[in-house]
């Protein structure tokens, strides 16, 4: 699982107000590498909810990112090589995705997050 | 690529999809596509031959994710899954640009094509792609200009499905439906209606 997964991806349980971000639970990371591309993050980067962006990578063992950022860092290719490692080549291989309010755990297995509800969930 | 190549990767796809509509809108090439309901990962794999830059796929059933990440091996293609109940999907934000799906018809639960088509418009922030039984058409343009947030609804083109015998439900051996292939804009998204016009 990306960091591009998890800056999306919220609890739903009934009940809970605000699910995101998930916290993280590390069992195992891997990385692969992928070609960068500047436009493609260009484009993404004002959709990104930066401070849960910096704590996932930092939780996974990059803390490379910085904590205050502005548009105008996207013209210098050191910030967009780190933007670019922890959004898209920083995997969450085992682990678990932990909701902020209730501390339920969703597990993570082979790469996949498994966020599938219980029935008194919904 | 080439189609006939697409095709010959992807038997079913013809069926599914329309590779020359979607490029032709630019809603896949770069992208941020999101396939609602992959299964065994077609409609995503088709999106990732075609150029999008990051491919979600995400269904409720682990056994399809299991053949889905094994299909995707086979092409050799970077796509992302997630296990979740599409109507149950917690989710943030507007990174998604395009969705494609084929939904259930809801032939046996009423409205589960319309479930994935609300979350679809909520969760795209450039086009929806869907299929979507004909005789279905009038209902369906209804409640997405309506009750979805969608700012237009177009049928792109009417298919013929040939359903076989899978489900216990299925009580015919095989039947023959007609399929439309929509596309949706919502509605935050005007400034980005297609280019072609």
């Amino acid at each position: 699982m990306r960091l591009l997964t998890h800056n999306m991806l919220s609890s739903n349980i009934k009940g809970v107000a605000n699910g995101f971000p998930l916290r993280i639970e590390v069992e195992k990371v891997v990385e692969k590498q992928v070609e960068l591309s500047a436009d493609f993050l260009r484009n993404l980067f004002p959709k990104i909810e930066w401070k849960a962006l910096v704590d996932a990578a930092r939780t996974m063992g990059y803390a490379e990112l910085a904590e205050e950022v502005d548009s105008s860092m996207l013209d210098s290719n050191e910030f967009l090589n780190k933007f670019h490692h922890a959004l898209l080549e920083l995997h969450l291989e085992e682990g678990a995705l932990v909701c902020p309010e209730t501390g339920r755990r969703f597990p993570v297995n082979k790469g996949i997050p498994n966020m599938l509800l219980h029935e008194d969930e919904v | 690529m080439k189609l006939k190549q697409l095709e010959g990767l992807l038997g079913d796809l013809q069926q599914f999809s329309n590779p020359k509509a979607e490029n032709s809108f630019g809603d896949v090439s770069n992208k941020v596509v999101a396939d609602l309901g992959c299964g065994c990962g077609t409609l995503g794999a088709a999106a990732a031959l075609l150029g999008a830059e990051q491919v979600i796929g995400i269904d409720i059933d682990s056994h399809s994710l299991e053949i889905a990440s094994l299909n995707a091996e086979d092409l050799e293609l970077d796509i992302n899954f997630i296990q979740s109940d599409i109507k149950n999907l917690g989710w943030r934000g507007q990174i998604v640009d395009t969705v494609v799906m084929n939904p259930p018809f809801g032939t046996q639960k009423k409205g589960a094509d319309m479930d994935f088509l609300f979350v679809a418009l909520k969760i795209a922030s450039q086009a929806v792609y869907s299929l979507h039984k004909t005789s279905t058409r009038d209902h369906i343009k209804r409640v997405a200009l309506r009750a979805f947030n969608a700012s237009s609804a177009e049928v792109l083109c009417e298919l013929r499905f040939d359903v076989p015998q899978l489900y216990k439900f299925h009580k015919k051996k095989e039947v023959d439906i007609a399929v439309d292939l929509w596309r949706f804009v919502p509605k935050d998204n005007q400034g980005k209606e297609r280019k072609d016009i």
